[in-house]
């Protein structure tokens, strides 16, 4: 079995290297031959979509790599955050505290769903992923009675407002939308200060290598379950709120954000962080540029990588044998 | 290998895995509450009548029931209104069939795809590109070459859906199966060269054939019945036959089928196969029912209505499906009157939580449990739904 990918490759990863290397660096340097402005704005643009969908997929990574648990209503959970941190921005004007609001909704949320219905089913994954998804319906169905189904778009706050200028190549750029990149690096160093440094973190990531043995460690399994879940879902909320500024929130995003969330941690690896940042950065990269270059398609793209992936690492780049 | 050689062979073997101590049962999935695998039977006082075989076999296996809900759906009609021919029970027996497709896949072969509405979308969208409609994109062909060819299409499809996703296992596939869906809702809403974007087709009727009209409601429900009767006996008849036993060996323990020769991936890409097939009849009627496809019939929505249809009936037994379905359908048509029209995706939540939470085998395991508590006793129901669920 091959256990990492390191220098040290076989045939048919250099095949996988030559097949996605070369048309990527091919199309690079045409594109920025073609246009270097366009070719940078839409790297930036991918890297911070990238950085929102890895803040949302980390959560649903986190939690499936703990718990063996497919969480589908994580993209319910995305839109229960971004809702609720519009409404707090919207009657205090302190988008801090939207933030902060948007994280805790989704993570109680997430604590009661873990607490209340999935603390009973352990170790039935059918049962908990079917359980999820008629919680999503619900959750979903609710937020449109509460919120109707219009457009919610949350303001950018005073300070991340407007273009920064002066930019070398691209000129000028949304602020707000490069305080995402921030967002995701920030969230990106503190899970790993979290799952490296600490001690809850060494108990996460020894419930995912084994959690029988955790248990009989004298771990209470059942708290560190349940931490993590309400991360996980908070992590959700979180990226509903900052999500909000940037793409509007309706009815329909829930499901956007849950295929994202699912083919990054398809083609990371489940359970990985980093996984989740490889698959993050692809995902949103080939989401821009196909949007950029070749609108009809760009789904195709997605598709394709995930095809690519799965026929190469079907458990994904940093997938490990469950 | 026969259906009684298959249990006799998995009880002792886990039998003798228990008696060695309880590392082996461990790689057994504890979740999955499994259909029965076909009885064997115990005495046949028919054995030593000179009666031809089909007889035998009739006397042996028909009940009263296998009489009586057949001639009630071929009477139902007559003394039904139209809305309820064709609104609830054409409706019924449409999504029944789809929903059919992944009882097959996930009872008997342990593989939840979310992909069946796909595939049956795939299906429906041939026919609306190939055949006639009111949209320019439609080539027009004869129903004849169409219908066919769609069939041809969406199998091909749910065989390649099959081959990707056989690849990973559990709850794996119903992550990837959901995100080719979502994938597919995607392209056809955003393509306009072929799918025609967020329009879809509108006016694909089924034809007029033989000087009838297939659209109206009579002979459309009878249209329906045919093929959702067909597809039930399909199921029924292929989860007895040699593939299906393995098939089940292959949903309780592929590793040891493996070691017994069998091929996994193949069987398991072949029942992907099988389960295309009937959703793609089912997504022709589909088609037909509605008069048109647009990416709404291929949504998340739809894509997770078919697997509540499925749960909320039970896996247990093909009939569940229909079960579930008629249940939807009702719930779809009548809730209405009782709730706000906008609020049902709220009661059909609420329904398919409160049977995923206390009846995992839906409503046939409701009703198993019924008659195991409440009717005569009835040692293999009793068996079954109590000692071999290992909650």
């Amino acid at each position: 079995m091959r256990k990492t990918l390191t220098w040290g490759l076989t045939a048919a990863q250099w095949a996988l290297l030559v097949l996605v290397a070369l048309p990527v660096a091919v199309f690079s340097v045409w594109a920025m031959v073609d246009n270097t402005r366009l070719y940078f704005v839409t790297l930036l643009n991918g890297l911070t979509l990238a950085s929102l969908y890895f803040i949302v997929a980390s959560g649903f990574t986190l939690v499936f790599g703990l718990m063996r648990n497919v969480n589908l209503a994580h993209g319910s959970l995305y839109l229960l955050g971004g809702y609720v941190g519009f409404v707090v921005a919207e009657r205090t004007g302190w988008w801090i505290l939207a933030i902060a609001a948007g994280f805790l909704a989704a993570a109680i949320a997430g604590l009661l769903i873990q607490v209340l219905i999935l603390r009973h089913m352990q170790g039935q994954d059918l049962r908990q992923t079917m359980v999820t998804i008629g919680l999503s319906i619900v959750i979903a169905d609710l937020l449109l009675w509460g919120f109707t189904g219009q457009v919610h778009q949350m303001e950018a706050p005073q300070w991340l407002h407007g273009p920064i200028r002066g930019l070398p190549v691209v000129n000028a750029y949304s602020a707000y939308r490069l305080s995402l990149l921030g967002f995701g690096i920030a969230i990106g160093v503190f899970l790993w200060w979290l799952l490296s440094r600490t001690r809850v973190g060494a108990m996460i990531r020894a419930g995912v290598d084994d959690r029988a043995m955790l248990s009989a460690a004298g771990v209470n399994v059942n708290l560190v379950f349940a931490v993590t879940f309400m991360l996980g879902a908070g992590l959700a909320g979180f990226g509903g709120v900052i999500g909000a500024v940037e793409f509007s929130m309706v009815p329909g995003e829930d499901t956007r954000l849950l295929l994202a969330s699912l083919i990054v941690v398809i083609v990371g690896g489940m359970g990985s962080v980093v996984g989740a940042a490889i698959g993050a950065v692809i995902l949103g990269l080939a989401e821009t540029y196909g949007l950029a270059y070749a609108p009809t398609y760009s789904v195709v793209f997605t598709f394709l990588i995930l095809i690519l992936v799965l026929a190469f690492r079907p458990r994904g780049i940093m997938g490990r044998a469950a | 290998m026969s259906a009684a050689h298959w249990r006799r062979a998995m009880n002792s073997a886990a039998a003798s895995a228990l008696a060695r101590g309880a590392g082996v049962p461990a790689r057994v999935p504890a979740s999955r509450s499994r259909p029965p695998v076909a009885r064997p039977v115990e005495v046949d006082p028919y054995a030593d009548s000179s009666a031809p075989r089909w007889l035998k076999f009739l006397w042996r296996h028909l009940g009263p029931r296998h009489v009586l809900l057949p001639l009630l759906a071929l009477v139902f009609p007559l003394v039904a209104t139209p809305f309820f021919t064709f609104q609830v029970a054409a409706q019924a027996l449409v999504l029944g069939l789809v929903a059919l497709s992944l009882t097959f896949l996930a009872g008997y072969g342990g593989m939840v795809s979310l992909a069946q509405l796909t595939v049956a979308g795939i299906a429906g969208y041939s026919v609306a590109i190939f055949g006639v409609s009111g949209t320019a994109v439609s080539l027009g062909w004869p129903w004849w070459v169409c219908v066919p060819l769609a069939l041809a299409i969406a199998t091909v499809c749910a065989t390649l859906i099959g081959w990707l996703s056989v690849r990973t296992e559990g709850i794996y596939t119903i992550m990837i199966t959901l995100a080719i869906g979502v994938a597919f809702y995607y392209l056809v809403l955003q393509n306009y060269s072929v799918f025609n974007g967020f329009q879809g087709f509108q006016k694909v009727y089924p034809p007029t054939v033989l000087g009838i009209d297939w659209r109206s409601p009579l002979p459309f429900y009878y249209l329906c019945l045919a093929c959702s009767l067909a597809g039930y006996l399909v199921v029924k008849w292929l989860v007895r036959a040699p593939f299906g036993i393995a098939l089940q060996g292959i949903r309780d323990n592929p590793r040891r089928m493996n070691a017994l020769g069998y091929n996994v991936v193949a069987h398991r890409v072949a029942a992907y196969a099988v389960a295309g097939l009937i959703a793609a009849v089912g997504g022709v009627l589909l088609v037909w029912y509605n008069g048109l496809i647009s990416p709404g019939s291929v949504s998340t929505t739809w894509l997770i209505n078919i697997l509540v249809i499925a749960v909320l009936g039970g896996m247990r037994h093909p009939i569940g499906s229909f079960v579930g379905a008629v249940v939807f359908v009702l719930l779809q048509t009548f809730a209405i009157d009782l709730i706000d029209r906008e609020r049902f995706n709220l009661v059909i939540g609420g329904v398919f939580l409160a049977i995923v939470l206390f009846s995992p085998d839906g409503l046939l395991g409701l009703w198993a449990w019924l008659r195991s508590r409440f009717g005569p006793e009835q040692a293999v129901t009793a068996t079954t739904s109590n000692s071999r669920r290992r909650t």
